[in-house]
């Protein structure tokens, strides 16, 4: 049986509720850090070639604003937090409270970029501890790294595990948007959340769906 | 980048051949790397964006070659071969392989950028392919593109912009 056939779609609700357990404790997270209401829309799963997956952040040469750590412990992984530029603009200036900030441009405000990797920290961590208590497997993040550049580079690093399996990557993907705000690009704040392929065995026991390898 | 002639793309993991005056293309490399072979006189270029070493490390035996530097150098030079291209007169650039995150993480993945680069050097030096020119390692990513007419490869780079070799 291949990578990717062994899951059903049974396989994937749960994964999909393992992504809305961990974004929704991240968007209330989100919202006391900015004392906004943030919206959450309903995860999605899905298994995508390698393409596809960059395509879903943007497309290869979108620049953006990315949070991305490694998951260590009983279900290894990696995860990106991803924002547009102008959406990390907008909740940096929030943050910071200068009305003026801007990630356009290197060099960049230390500050905001202090701030931005707190907010990833602050938001990953927040989604991590949320999956380890409702599955009670250990998952230990490493210190996230930020990076703003081309989501093709970026989203490329978190699909290397994945590429000595197959050519398709299974995603976990929410996005979160701040009520109200106006988003002049289609493309949201994301988080991908990237299991090894070793770890959906680990994550399917733990919630107790039958593996049917 | 020239948008009048026609761009051929490349994705990740994936290999294609273009003859002038076409273009050829690959975006958002970042620990990856972009090979490019191509016969100067017969104007004729393939490009690899190769993701990984070497086949070694695929656990899947039906693998896809563009995806590993030894399997998409010999595919690239097999498929230029077949389609005109001389084997003594070919040449290669290459761009990627980047470090885009700095992780004290002792996981040997981390440093893929490099490693692929590596690989790619010693693929080229076993078919007897001269490396004309190349931008590899740092910390960001690139679009590449090369043009089989005149064997320029472009090179943008966020906030960098765009540069020739």
């Amino acid at each position: 049986m291949t990578f990717i056939n062994q899951f059903t779609t049974v396989h994937l609700d749960f994964l999909k509720e393992i992504g809305n357990i961990g974004a929704g404790n991240a968007a209330t997270a989100l919202s006391k850090l900015l004392n906004k209401k943030i919206e959450m829309n309903v995860p999605d799963v899905r298994i995508v070639s390698f393409d596809e997956m960059v395509e879903m952040a943007g497309g290869a040469e979108n620049v953006v604003a990315s949070v991305f750590l490694r998951i260590e412990g009983d279900a290894p992984g990696s995860m990106f937090f991803v924002l547009p530029l102008h959406q990390a603009n907008h909740f940096i200036k929030q943050m910071i409270g200068d009305i003026h900030f801007s990630f356009e441009q290197p060099p960049y405000n230390e500050m905001a970029l202090s701030a931005l990797q707190e907010l990833g920290n602050i938001l990953s961590g927040s989604y991590l501890t949320a999956l380890s208590d409702f599955t009670h497997i250990s998952l230990y993040p490493s210190v996230p790294a930020l990076e703003i550049d081309m989501v093709g580079a970026i989203i490329s690093f978190g699909l290397i595990e994945h590429s000595q399996v197959s050519d398709y990557a299974i995603v976990i993907d929410t996005a979160l948007n701040e009520e109200g705000f106006v988003s002049t690009e289609t493309v949201n704040g994301h988080f991908f959340l990237l299991p090894d392929p070793n770890s959906f065995k680990t994550l399917f026991k733990a919630l107790g769906v039958e593996d049917n390898e | 980048m020239n948008n009048t002639l026609s761009v051929e793309k490349v994705g990740i993991a994936d290999l294609k051949l273009v003859k002038t005056p076409q273009l050829i293309r690959t975006s958002g490399l970042g620990s990856c790397v972009g090979v490019i072979i191509y016969d100067f006189e017969r104007k004729i270029a393939g490009m690899a964006h190769v993701m990984l070493p070497e086949s070694s490390l695929a656990k899947d035996n039906n693998f896809n070659p563009a995806k590993y530097a030894d399997t998409a150098v010999e595919k690239l030079v097999s498929l230029l071969v077949a389609n005109g291209a001389k084997a003594t007169s070919l040449k290669a650039k290459m761009a990627g392989g980047a470090q885009m995150f700095q992780f004290s993480s002792a996981n040997e993945l981390m440093r893929i950028g490099p490693r692929n680069v590596s690989a790619v050097r010693n693929e080229l030096d076993r078919f007897n392919i001269h490396i004309v020119s190349e931008d590899v390692g740092g910390n960001s990513g690139r679009t590449i593109e090369f043009n089989p007419t005149n064997g320029i490869l472009l090179i943008k780079t966020v906030n960098k912009g765009t540069k020739e070799i």
